[in-house]
């Protein structure tokens, strides 16, 4: 049990180690401030907290309600909400500004299902996602730079501004997007988890769709091959309870999506419970390493509309949004956490909220649009195909 | 376009006539072997659409007959053709071009083939098919794309498409009522931009007939739906330095009137067409095949094809990927300087 909490807890440090800045200050010298938070941000003593919300199983055990955490973790899981929710809400206004142009469709409410997901997995796994994936891009080692670079159609974004606010990747933490089209990404989640299974790479996938996706019938056509072979797929459904404007029991005749495997078992996770969220990726992670497909159902919200074209009002009431906000918002549950195991101070929170804001705010920056690009990556580099040119100054171009 | 005004009183036109049809049946003791409505439905048509299409549409017909469908391109399609199958006219959307490919399958192997495998014994004409297509200026890959190439390419299918308010009004009636299964490209540039005064009442514009819009005598130039526009202004460049442009709209892509096309490169002897489709096995590609073998011996220069690049459709890259007017305009000069 021990040697399990220390094992649990080495991880933890090597997951959260990167994004902590203050470990290499906090063996020098420190004033009385910053003593305290870099006492938290590296406090790894194991917590135990009771989830408030209990699961739904489907042809499974739930997990149980105990979640094993420190106070390390949390501090992250407010920092890194708090930083999703800023460069969110700094898109937004960027949008309205006309930098960012095309679609756009935020995920601000949503933070918990991202960050309690990457605290019970590595970047060995595989994650791929729909469109709503500036925060999925964020978790898997992405920096808000590159985000916001790449929303703005920038060449150093990180698909060299070429995919925008839907098709945001990277390669080297398995994030394969970042996809337009509403449940494509499913079958590609299953060839994903094909894959590492072949390799014996001891590594998931990630599947996640959304409450209108779950309609899509490539979904079950994934879901069936994954069954069949056994792949370490985990199909997670971010229930938002919205396909765009359609509300869930209008478009689906039974809105368990947890359930809609069938075969496959299932959970229903309280999705703006962060901690919830760890547990039960935990849970599935397991199950798809030893048995195979799994779904798990996060039951969360968006603030915003569908997209930033979608006031998001028309079809459901200003209260039922801000009523979300005031009971079930992820970073409030963390920020009342922390405070209330007097992890942190009000101070130190006010700190990590400036830092923040500083961050994203230094991340909107300026480049501009390299035609150069507009040929490229079409085909695998080397096959020279002549084309028409960009204008009828250049008659004809070569692919490069 | 005005859609608001003009596509609600093609609904009006469209649904309230069959209403009338039943009535009338009904009065005569006629009995209909099937008895036919008009259904529409789609993604979020029930309040609207995304580009407002369809408001009011289901406060006054009914949520029976305008219902939305949840997010499944494949199952819209193949539903409409069942309904269609049993003599109604039902007139599915899909919300942007971009999704119509996991219906592409009905749409190609089902909706096209129906009456011809069947012996005539069964058919889906009273399938429509309306989607949002084309660029928009800020849709990017997926909410710009210009997909028409693929459906001319499947006999059984027609392919229609309006370049104002005025002309989709008519069409889409017309593509309603015509016995076969139709996909109505809408240009997603105009629902906004364009503004006209469309006629009351109902009207329908006849298919598969072309129409010149711009009468000239150097060149003649065919394209369609908002790309239409670009063209004209290139007209007008054009007459500036003396070359006289005749403007084609064609209209119904498939089946085309070769006819009015051919008979305008005869008279002035050079082609250009013009489409927002990357160029590669764009239709301007047989529209160049078909006149080059019916005017071979006319023409005084290529077919030139002012069209998209052969890139998926970019993002930030969008001005450079579009067939401008000074890309066309380019392109006249140098055909009648050939």
């Amino acid at each position: 049990m021990a040697s399990q909490l220390l094992r649990r807890a080495g991880k933890l440090i090597n997951v959260s180690a990167s994004a902590t800045k203050n470990l290499a200050s906090s063996l020098a010298p420190i004033s009385q401030a910053n003593r305290s938070f870099a006492s938290a941000a590296e406090d790894t003593n194991p917590i135990t907290i009771e989830i408030a919300v209990p699961y739904k199983a489907h042809k499974c055990e739930p997990p149980s309600l105990l979640a094993t955490t420190t106070p390390q973790e949390l501090v992250q899981f407010f920092k890194t909400m708090f930083l999703m929710r800023r460069m969110e809400i700094a898109a937004d206004s960027l949008y309205k500004s006309k930098f960012i142009r095309g679609f756009c469709h935020l995920y601000d409410g949503q933070e918990a299902v991202c960050v309690g997901m990457e605290a019970a997995l590595t970047k060995t796994d595989c994650i791929v996602t729909a469109y709503r994936d500036h925060c999925i891009h964020l978790g898997r080692g992405g920096t808000v730079k590159e985000i916001m670079s790449e929303l703005m159609g920038r060449k150093d974004g990180c698909s060299l501004g070429k995919g925008g606010s839907m098709h945001m990747y990277k390669k080297e933490n398995n994030f394969y997007g970042g996809n337009g089209i509403v449940g494509a990404q499913t079958p590609l989640g299953a060839g994903l988890a094909f894959a590492q299974k072949y390799s014996k790479v001891e590594g998931v996938t990630l599947a996640m769709y959304g409450d209108g996706a779950a309609n899509q019938g490539q979904l079950f056509e994934a879901m069936n091959i994954a069954a069949l072979w056994d792949l370490p797929v985990i199909f997670v459904c971010e229930n938002n309870h919205y396909g765009m404007g359609t509300a869930e029991w209008r478009s689906a005749k039974s809105p368990e999506y947890y359930r809609r495997g069938d075969y496959v078992p299932g959970l229903k996770v309280d999705g703006m419970d962060a901690l919830a969220v760890k547990q039960a990726v935990k849970y599935a992670k397991e199950y798809a390493l030893t048995k195979g497909a799994f779904v798990l159902e996060m039951d969360t919200y968006r603030y915003h509309g569908h997209s930033m074209s979608d006031p998001g009002s028309t079809y459901r009431t200003r209260d039922e949004i801000s009523g979300v906000r005031q009971e079930r918002d992820p970073i409030e549950r963390i920020r009342k956490l922390l405070l209330a195991k007097e992890i942190v101070t009000v101070a130190d929170l006010k700190n990590m909220e400036k830092e923040a804001k500083k961050e994203v705010d230094d991340a909107v920056a300026q480049a501009k649009p390299d035609p150069s690009e507009l040929l490229s990556h079409i085909y695998v580099k080397g096959l020279g195909t002549e084309v028409f040119g960009p204008d009828r100054k250049e008659f004809t171009a070569v692919l490069p | 376009m005005v859609c608001n005004t003009c596509l609600f009183s093609v609904w009006q036109s469209c649904m309230m006539k069959a209403c009338r049809m039943r009535k009338l049946n009904l009065f005569y003791g006629i009995r209909v072997r099937a008895k036919s409505w008009s259904y529409v439905f789609g993604e979020d048509v029930g309040f609207g659409g995304v580009f407002r299409c369809t408001t009011g549409l289901a406060d006054t017909f009914g949520k029976h007959r305008v219902f939305n469908t949840p997010l499944c391109e494949q199952g819209i399609v193949g539903f409409g053709i069942g309904l269609a199958a049993m003599g109604n006219r039902a007139v599915a959307e899909i919300q942007f071009a971009d999704y119509i490919f996991p219906a592409f399958d009905q749409i190609v192997n089902e909706a096209a083939k129906f009456r011809y495998r069947s012996g005539n014994l069964f058919n889906c004409g009273g399938l429509t098919i309306r989607t949002p297509y084309g660029a928009v200026g800020h849709g990017a890959l997926y909410h710009s794309q210009s997909p028409e190439a693929y459906f001319c390419h499947v006999p059984g299918l027609k392919v229609v498409i309006p370049r104002s308010p005025t002309q989709a009004k008519g069409l889409l009636l017309a593509a309603i009522r015509d016995p076969n299964p139709v996909i109505f490209f809408e240009p997603k540039w105009l629902y906004r931009l364009s503004v006209e005064d469309v006629p009351e009442g109902d009207y329908t514009l006849p298919l598969s007939q072309a129409e010149v819009i711009r009468e000239g005598g150097d060149i003649t130039l065919v394209g369609w739906g908002a790309q239409l526009a670009i063209m004209e202004e290139a007209c007008v460049e054009a007459s500036k330095e003396g070359i006289s442009c005749e403007l084609i709209d064609l209209r119904t892509l498939l089946p085309w009137d070769k006819e009015i096309v051919e008979a305008s490169v005869n008279k002035t002897g050079r082609l250009l067409v013009s489409h927002e489709a990357p160029i590669t096995g764009g239709f301007g590609a047989e529209i160049a095949a078909s006149i080059t073998e019916r005017c071979f011996l006319r023409l005084e220069s290529p077919v030139a094809r002012v069209c998209g690049l052969d890139t998926p459709f970019p993002l930030v890259f969008e001005p450079f990927y579009m067939p401008t007017k000074n890309k066309i305009l380019d392109a006249i000069k140098a055909s009648v300087n050939f």
